[in-house]
């Protein structure tokens, strides 16, 4: 049902662990199933993820959108990286069955969580207040039909 | 290590199966010699499936699944007998061929009693009891669990649902071969069985039906299985299905004292090397060859698929392997919080299983955690 990326990733992570010196860490849940991501970052003072690590309790999708995503945004912008959208990461794994598509949903968001963090960390509450804003929007566009 | 999923067919019901698969290709519903010698096998398997349980022939009707003879049993036996009441007691611990057959009768103005179930998966005489009123018709409640292998007191609900004069169904798909069954010592008066979980092939079940129970065929058209199940019969899976059974009571003694054996070296490996490990269902009053174990602060998915890299095949009730993203509502029913019920784990055994098996799933399944364990936030080890 995985796509060998997928398998690849799951049974090889890319920097997985922990970071002892992260300067961003976003821990996210899954409340469809209840799998939980965490994301370590390490960003530079000119705001390049230097460093990525992830932790997560959850499928073998959720494993390897973690890896995949950590590996798409290491050496990136934080503004860039914040564009990651989960279709991306989707898309580099090539593919993932539709019942797992909620799991890549979790990567994107602990990876913003993880950068909410950083921005508050450094006094950006501004910036911060923004990734809370934008994912608040997302939460409430599905019911804008009624 | 998944023969609760099924099970490799057996040689000997190969051999069987293979006369009816090459020359004997008659229509057992044919008057001609062709027909009369399919029909002959039929009969003969529907005699080997009676003795399995102490049934008599005429009271085995052959059906297409497990699945179809659970439907088979509570959907007839309740439109058949709407007039005497509209109630039905089972469990919350059901397959699912049992729990969304009641929810299609509650749909069609049937009331449905679900019997919670203690922490081992267990539901009492007394529990069944209380729940019975005066329009209950029908008392369903499995024999052995499918997840965690629990074996419900079958004998002692038989005799309260004789005594009250109310139909007792029991699902022993998983049970058949594996334990002992009388349907007469146990007063069981409708029973499912399903062929691929007992060395047959896929695709082929019975439903036992006492006589004197009336029930509502579900499948109509031809005069097959005495009006109770139309279409022509898969005589070789039919064949198969009584090969299987024969074989499997014959060796019970013997292949499951041994299968007791390896997974009673299989829990108390799993325990003793893995911390934080819990055993769901009951040390002793469970299946021979089931082994189900939460492990902590894991997922079970992910445990299968790590699993199946090493060449171990199991099964979960994460709700990361169920489609449906809930939980195996068994381990939920048990009382088991969500996130323990998603680091579960099934192994399953069979008499073709080995020691050798045994000491290979305890020399990979401690590094399968601990590696899974490294990934996961919520440890700290
Ligand atoms: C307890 C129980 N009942 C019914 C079934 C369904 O049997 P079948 O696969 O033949 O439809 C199964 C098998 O998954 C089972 O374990
Ligand atoms: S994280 Fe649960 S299904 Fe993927």
């Amino acid at each position: 049902m995985y796509t060998e990326k997928v398998m690849d990733h799951f049974s090889n992570p890319r920097n997985m662990g922990e970071l002892d010196d992260a300067n961003g860490v976003g821990m996210v849940g899954n409340a469809k199933c209840g799998d939980i991501m965490k994301i370590f970052l390490k960003v530079s003072d000119d705001g390049i993820i230097e460093d990525i690590s992830f932790k997560t309790f959850g499928c073998g999708a959720a494993v390897a959108t973690s890896s995949m995503a950590t590996e798409l945004i290491k050496g990136k912008h934080i503004e860039e990286a914040l564009k990651l959208s989960n279709a991306a990461v989707v898309e580099a794994l090539e593919g993932l069955p539709p019942a797992k598509l909620h799991c890549s949903v979790l990567a994107e968001e602990a990876v913003h969580a993880a950068i909410k963090d950083y921005y508050e960390r450094m006094g950006m509450h501004e910036k911060a207040e923004e990734i809370a804003e934008n994912e608040h929007f997302e939460e409430h566009e599905a019911p804008r039909e009624h | 290590m998944d023969n609760a999923a099924t099970t490799a067919l057996s040689g000997e019901v190969l051999n069987a199966m293979m006369p009816v698969m090459t020359e004997c290709f008659g229509n057992a519903s044919s008057i001609h010699a062709y027909g009369r010698e399919a029909a002959a096998y039929v009969e003969k398997a529907r005699a080997q499936v009676a003795a399995a349980i102490g049934a008599a022939p005429s009271e085995i009707v052959f059906t297409g699944s497990g699945t179809e003879a659970d439907n088979l049993a509570i959907h007839g036996y309740a439109l058949r007998n709407k007039k005497r009441g509209n109630h039905i007691i089972t469990t919350t611990v059901e397959h699912h061929a049992v729990l969304h057959t009641c929810e299609a009768l509650e749909k069609q103005g049937y009331e449905v009693t679900y019997l919670p179930v203690d922490e081992y998966g267990l539901v009492t005489k007394e529990q069944v009891e209380a729940a019975i009123k005066e329009n209950t018709i029908l008392v369903s409640i499995m024999f052995a669990n499918n997840e965690v292998g629990s074996i419900m007191p079958i004998e002692e609900i038989g005799k309260l649902c004789r005594e009250r004069k109310i139909a007792f169904h029991t699902d022993a798909v998983q049970a058949v071969c594996h334990v002992p069954i009388d349907v007469n010592a146990m007063n069981i008066d409708m029973l499912s069985i399903s062929a691929h979980k007992i060395h047959g092939p896929k695709g082929v079940g019975a439903l036992y039906v006492r006589k004197g129970i009336l029930i509502e065929p579900l499948i109509v058209g031809g005069a097959q299985e005495k009006r109770k199940r139309a279409g022509t019969e898969n005589v070789a899976g039919i064949v198969g299905l009584g090969a299987a059974i024969e074989i499997g009571v014959r060796e019970m003694p013997n292949a499951m004292a041994k299968v007791k054996a390896l997974r009673d070296r299989l829990i108390d490996g799993i325990l003793s090397a893995i911390p934080e490990v819990k055993l769901n269902g009951h040390r002793e009053n469970r299946l021979p060859g089931n082994v189900n174990v939460s492990i902590r602060y894991i997922e079970g998915e992910a445990i299968l698929l790590m699993l199946d890299i090493n060449g171990i095949a199991a099964s979960s009730g994460s709700a990361c392997t169920s489609g449906s993203l809930d939980p195996s509502h068994v381990l939920l029913s048990m009382g088991i919080p969500h996130e323990i019920a998603h680091g579960s784990l099934r192994l399953s055994l069979s008499d073709y299983n080995t020691d050798e098996d045994v000491d290979y799933v305890l020399s990979k399944l401690p590094e399968v955690v601990a590696k899974l364990r490294k990934m996961s936030p919520l440890y700290n080890g």
